[in-house]
């Protein structure tokens, strides 16, 4: 490519930038008296479906109030986050400096939550966070105005190790991919199983999105635990438990998971996924009045049925909706708004939860086990369960 | 590591090694005798495993989905040809880089857009789905070694192709010397075309043949990009026969090091390559 071209397109994109406004003054708008609602979710990608599913059913939950936040009516801001950690400062910002929102519901990737968190904290903007389970943010860096309506990735693997001790068995292999979420997810499945009384024999991994596992099968198979208990998800999950069945170990050393194995990929998983048992704050079988009524709302409203995401999605709103109320829409009146929402009862359709002193749900954890492409609930393999908030000290 | 293990674990990198092989030898192609830089090869490989889903999963038959799904990435392949590389053989490595990274996007939207974001699993055809018990608690699984078998009679027939057919004589000739080859009244365009249909096809066989075992999703093809790019690099660029050996170094030193060395298992296959490239920097089999 010629220098003046270079030169040329480079000058175009900064134009092009320059028009869009990210270069130009703010313009100060004048405070209308909508409550502003921002959403930073991705909506293409991987996570597309994730995110379309969070909104729509934080949608739905408002809908269901009235379509109203304290009284008073809702304007929608929404920026696509695609999942893409390198600019998930600068989405962030976007919707607190440009659109001057009062809340950002987000987001998905742990990697783009950081970033958005360092926003909230700098901001002071309230931030309620409807899936990324990282540690940090209701840890070392939690912050009075950020709160999380899922889970820390630690949280259902926290309650597998018990599970799997109860179950009788003492020596398993853990396996995931090398990177912040199986990390964390081990750290959960280490203090469970360790604490029930089970040892690990070894710890297997591999580098993040890598799902070539045959090399790691057949060490499965010469150490020969009695259990194995792993954390992948999305098409490595089906590809993990598809290599497992066909390497001949399923039906000879069970297979347990964090829930999120089997979230999504039973079609794809086919046979192989068959009784594998996992651990999750819900599962789309639960057989509650609630549930039901939910999963009906949403189904015959989106035409599709709701997952883990939309329920973590439509709790987000319930949440902001009980704080909007607490302070009659006022959301400048910060510390009343928080003691409201700290101080939740939430009823969801995985059952009751409440809000940790580190602003993540206390909450039942089932065991699940995959029967028919269905993940069947056997029962609550840990009631009440809430992540520890190590190093959480609110400012 | 008992010696039984250490056999299974032989195997599982001959295997990997040998898919690595034929996902890389249509970029290695590619790039040796139309010296175009394809980041897009890995959508080829992506494009294969989903027509392998949508084609298997409408008439029911994996042969089915591989017959007809190869004469469609070859049509494809001629198209993008036709319509796209051809303009850019003359062009800077830059611009070829900037128009394959752009059809990444393209490919994963329309990807997105006929095919929808779900991960899907293609089944093992019946004939092939047995295992064979190797020890008391492992089983092999047959398809892996039909797989490694069609990949053994692909690398034999390529090696043919190039080396003892009359094509394969004009192939190199347009590599060695394009303006020559051209003077002595070949169609060096035609040549082009049909290697670049070529490439797509290997890469798009690659992804029908291991969508049984790797089930199909979104951004499969981004994955095994750089896993290509290795094993080319290291192989020496352009060179198909480079492209065996490396692919099959780096099947065993993943496969070992995943075992041996799990805490840098991620790092081995780019330490190995950037020691070969001290080494040698052209790679191991210059053409």
């Amino acid at each position: 490519m010629s220098t003046r071209r270079l030169v040329l397109s480079r000058s175009a994109a900064v134009i092009g930038a320059a028009s869009t406004g990210l270069l130009l003054p703010e313009i100060v708008r004048a405070q209308s008296n909508k409550v502003r609602v921002g959403f930073m979710l991705p909506y293409t990608g991987t996570f597309a479906q994730l995110g379309i599913n969070i909104e729509n059913a934080f949608r739905l939950a408002i809908d269901e109030k009235g379509g109203k936040l304290g009284g008073r009516d809702i304007e929608w801001f929404k920026v696509d986050d695609k999942a893409e950690p390198s600019k998930g400062i600068e989405n962030a910002t976007k919707l607190v400096q440009r659109d001057k929102v009062d809340v950002v519901i987000g987001t998905v990737h742990s990697g783009v939550q950081m970033g958005l968190h360092k926003v909230a904290r700098d901001t002071g903007v309230l931030n309620i966070n409807p899936n990324a389970g990282v540690h940090a943010a209701t840890r070392a860096l939690c912050a009075p105005n950020v709160f999380r309506t899922s889970f820390t990735n630690s949280q259902p693997t926290r309650a597998l190790g018990a599970a799997m001790a109860a179950k009788g068995h003492k020596k398993a292999v853990w396996i995931t991919w090398k990177y912040a979420a199986g990390d964390e997810a081990f750290e959960g499945f280490k203090e469970g199983f360790i604490a029930s009384g089970g040892t690990i024999v070894k710890e297997l991994g591999l580098p993040f999105p890598n799902v070539e596992f045959q090399a790691l099968l057949t060490e499965i198979a010469s150490l020969n635990p009695d259990s194995v208990a792993c954390f992948f998800a999305g098409g490595g999950a089906a590809k993990f438990m598809r290599d497992y069945a066909a390497a001949g170990l399923k039906g000879k050393i069970p297979l347990y998971g964090s829930g999120f194995l089997t979230e999504g990929v039973l079609d794809a998983a086919g046979a192989a996924a068959e009784g594998v048992m996992t651990t999750l704050h819900y599962s789309d079988s639960l057989d509650t009045p609630k549930n039901s009524a939910v999963r009906n709302a949403f189904a015959s409203k989106f035409k599709t049925m709701p997952d883990v995401y939309a329920v973590q999605g439509y709790d987000a709103g319930q949440l902001l909706i009980l704080g909007a109320n607490a302070v009659k829409g006022d959301f400048s009146n910060k510390k009343a708004l928080y003691a409201a929402m700290e101080g939740v009862t939430i009823d969801s359709p995985r059952g009751k939860w409440k809000m940790s002193a580190s602003h993540n749900p206390i909450q039942d954890i089932y065991l699940r086990q995959v029967v028919g492409k269905e993940n069947k609930v056997l029962g609550v393999a840990a009631k009440q369960l809430a992540d520890s908030g190590a190093g959480c000290k609110m400012a | 590591m008992d010696f039984p293990t250490f056999l299974i674990q032989l195997l599982n990198s001959v295997q990997y090694g040998l898919l690595l092989f034929m996902l890389a030898a249509g970029l290695t192609l590619i790039f040796g005798i139309m010296g175009v830089v394809n980041l897009a090869h890995g959508s080829f490989y992506m494009l294969g495993a989903y027509l392998a889903w949508s084609i298997g999963a409408a008439t029911g038959s994996l042969t089915m989905a591989i017959i007809l799904g190869v004469a469609l990435a070859v049509l494809f392949g001629l198209a993008l040809e036709w319509l796209l590389f051809r303009h850019f053989y003359h062009r800077d490595h830059l611009d070829q880089v900037l128009l394959t990274f752009g059809l990444i996007y393209i490919f994963e939207e329309m990807r997105s857009i006929l095919w929808g974001d779900d991960v899907h699993g293609v089944p093992v055809p019946e004939l092939l789905g047995a295992s064979i018990q190797l020890t008391h608690n492992l089983s092999y699984p047959v398809y892996r070694l039909f797989m490694s078998g069609v990949c053994i009679v692909l690398a034999l027939g390529l090696y043919l192709l190039i080396s003892k057919t009359r094509l394969g004589m004009k192939i190199r000739a347009g590599a060695f010397n394009r303006d020559m080859t051209e003077a002595l009244g070949i169609n060096i365009k035609r040549i082009h075309a049909i290697v670049f249909a070529l490439g797509v096809a290997l890469a798009a066989v690659a992804g029908m043949i291991a969508a049984p075992v790797s089930s199909v999703y979104p951004n499969m093809g981004s994955q095994v990009l750089i896993m290509c790019f290795v094993v080319v690099v290291i192989g020496g660029i352009g060179s198909v026969r480079g492209a065996l050996i490396s692919a099959l170094l780096v099947g065993f030193v993943d496969t070992f090091g995943k075992v041996l060395l799990p805490s840098v298992s991620g790092m081995l296959i780019y330490i190995l390559m950037a020691a070969v490239l001290l080494w040698k920097p052209e790679g191991l089999f210059k053409q």
